[in-house]
């Protein structure tokens, strides 16, 4: 009789708990409902904040980088002489090796026209590094511009690159418009 | 930077007119080519990941419960290390959703998704029901350690206990850490993501490594004595409706169950000696209750006179100690922070003011913290007190991980 007693006792007090847990689960999910969103968030580079610092390169969990140039070609001057294709100061004027900025010869150079120039960016080649952009920013149109690419991007629940970007451009956006292009980006900003 | 602007400025002003290479007139009709722009993953896959956890847990209950078959629950484990862990390479877990809801609650600029919180949710909700039904199987990192248990040691019941109480410690910072914005520290030290993605920091590496070397003797060392949703499922598991038992019908007392868990998780019967020797430890479990009060002032004001400490590890507050202790550092180029900080618009009054913001929050934040572990060490010091009259070997409903081992062990039939 006593035993039947405290069993009823510890069976009481687990159900109660248990009935406490599931509405206090219950409201902590509500709660988080409330202000939720039906989108997923993806992680993005602003170009307008990037100081082109180097770190996409070297702090993805990823090898290479996610993060990738992509080109604004309705903000392009089709130059000659490029600023985010050759180096600064280069001695001759040729696109050979030695000249260009890119560590890993990811951009294109097409002849289109007298004098014009289209650059396209090898993908599969570019490591993210973003002396194109600093040198398309410093000397050009600042065409040239980083993105996380979402094929590649794991979406980490913590961007490592997020974390150590100096100048804090990279951010969540919503899954739904999941990047910051300059070209149509800029056109939204205005 | 300041040419940045003046783009902003002409874009603003009159969209692509200003540039400082005006887009040519071609004659060739040239067309440039489109911005190759790919998709996120997209949004049915990751509720299709919120089915197959809920498939998972479904099954693994059953399985515990009715089925009661070790070889079914490797078979799920297998199967949840390759689909969690190897092919959605462990990201998002219920783990790290942990931080995502704390943010969402501090944070109202931060919605979380309806994914984020089925994944918080669901385990939770079905440990209330089966027991840690996600550990035994959903959990890549569980799954991972558990393909490694080679030759498990007994850990003493004291210090198992003891190294137990960290998971909270854990919980409690990692959820400091993400709802002042500082960052996700339960991801950012996830030791097998490196394993999962097959590359990561070298330290990421190494640390994943040492856990499953050690995991080959102590089993699922993460599990029992780091892991935050563990904590979480520990306290909600011992309140569950239903639970794994070792024995089909009636307990025959034959020990053979006691040594097949790896984990340490069986509780040993209870005789009435032992019983009747806490009978005049009364005084204890009174004791260790009116403490719990003071451990929590204690705990409390411990880590509130160490929340400037705390803090650093935010950039902000970080960059701000760094330029008011060591001014000197303005003048290394080398400092990649330091330099895009003075390259900014962004003032040192403005860096300052953010930062004893966020300094506050961590004062609020780590008097709660502190007062939430020292009430997990109060209420362990009074579960040390209780003794409760046992027959039988059971399974501990807080510590048992739902894995299914000592199923085959029992000598009773149905």
């Amino acid at each position: 009789m006593e035993r039947k007693k405290t069993k009823n006792r510890r069976e009481f007090i687990r159900s109660s708990m248990r009935f406490g847990m599931v509405l206090a689960l219950g409201g902590a999910g509500g709660l988080a409902f409330r202000h939720s969103a039906g989108d997923k968030w993806v992680w993005q580079v602003d170009p307008f904040k990037c100081s082109w610092c180097g770190r996409c390169a070297t702090h993805c969990v990823l090898s290479p980088s996610a993060v990738k140039c992509m080109h604004a070609y309705d903000l392009c001057g089709y130059c000659d002489l490029c600023g985010g294709y050759l180096i600064p100061g280069h001695s001759a004027r040729s696109t050979a090796a030695e000249n260009q900025l890119c560590p890993t010869a990811a951009i294109e150079r097409k002849f289109i026209e007298e004098p014009y120039y289209q650059y396209t960016i090898n993908e599969d080649l570019c490591i993210g590094c973003a002396k194109c952009v600093e040198g398309c920013s410093a000397f050009g149109n600042g065409s040239l511009h980083l993105q996380v690419n979402h094929e590649i991007c794991v979406n980490c629940n913590e961007c490592a690159i997020a974390r150590s970007c100096p100048s804090d451009a990279v951010k969540r956006v919503r899954g739904s418009a999941p990047y910051l292009m300059k070209g149509d980006f800029s056109r939204d900003q205005t | 930077m300041p040419f940045l602007l003046l783009l902003l400025i002409a874009l603003s002003v009159d969209s692509t007119a200003q540039q400082r290479f005006p887009m040519p007139e071609f004659e060739s009709g040239y067309q440039h080519p489109e911005v190759s722009a790919p998709e996120p993953r997209s949004l049915a896959l990751e509720y299709i990941d919120v089915l197959v956890l809920l498939a998972f847990l479904s099954v693994t209950s059953w399985l515990v419960i009715r089925k009661r078959s070790r070889k079914w629950i490797l078979g799920l484990v297998v199967a949840a290390l390759l689909y969690f862990g190897f092919w959605r390479n462990g990201c998002i877990c219920p783990i790290g959703s942990v931080q995502n809801m704390a943010l969402s609650f501090s944070d109202p600029g931060y919605a979380v998704s309806y994914t984020v919180i089925a994944f918080f949710m669901l385990p939770l909700l079905f440990s209330l029901g089966f027991g840690r039904v996600f550990c035994g199987t959903a959990c890549p990192l569980g799954a991972i350690q558990d393909l490694v248990i080679i030759r498990p040691v007994k850990v003493p019941a004291r210090v198992s206990k003891s190294l137990g109480m960290f998971p909270f410690v854990y919980l409690a910072l990692a959820v400091l850490y993400a709802s002042t914005g500082t960052g996700f520290v339960i991801c950012r030290y996830d030791p097998f993501i490196g394993i999962f993605r097959m590359g990561a920091e070298f330290h990421l590496i190494v640390l994943g490594i040492a856990f499953l070397l050690a995991g080959m003797f102590v089993a699922r060392p993460y599990c029992r004595f780091v892991c935050p949703y563990g904590a979480l499922l520990k306290v909600t598991s011992m309140f569950s409706k239903h639970h794994i038992s070792i024995t089909p019908s009636q307990c025959i007392e034959c020990k053979l169950c006691s040594d097949s868990c790896p984990f340490g998780a069986i509780d040993r019967p209870v005789p009435e000696r032992a019983i009747s020797e806490m009978k005049g430890k009364t005084g204890h479990f009174m004791l260790y209750a009116a403490v719990i009060p003071l451990l929590m002032m204690a705990g409390g004001w411990a880590l509130s006179s160490s929340h400037i400490f705390l803090s650093r590890a935010h950039p902000d507050v970080y960059l701000a100690h760094l330029l008011i202790d060591n001014p000197g550092v303005m003048d290394d180029t080398e400092n990649l922070d330091v330099q895009t900080f003075l390259g900014s618009d962004r003032t040192m009054e403005s860096l300052v003011h953010d930062a004893e913001a966020i300094q506050a929050a961590f004062l609020r934040g780590s008097w709660i913290t502190g007062a939430f572990i020292g009430l997990v060490a109060g209420l362990f010091l009074v579960s040390q007190s209780i003794i409760r009259r046992r027959t039988g070997y059971h399974p501990n409903r807080g510590d048992c991980l739902s894995c299914g081992r000592c199923l085959k062990y029992c000598p009773v039939q149905k």
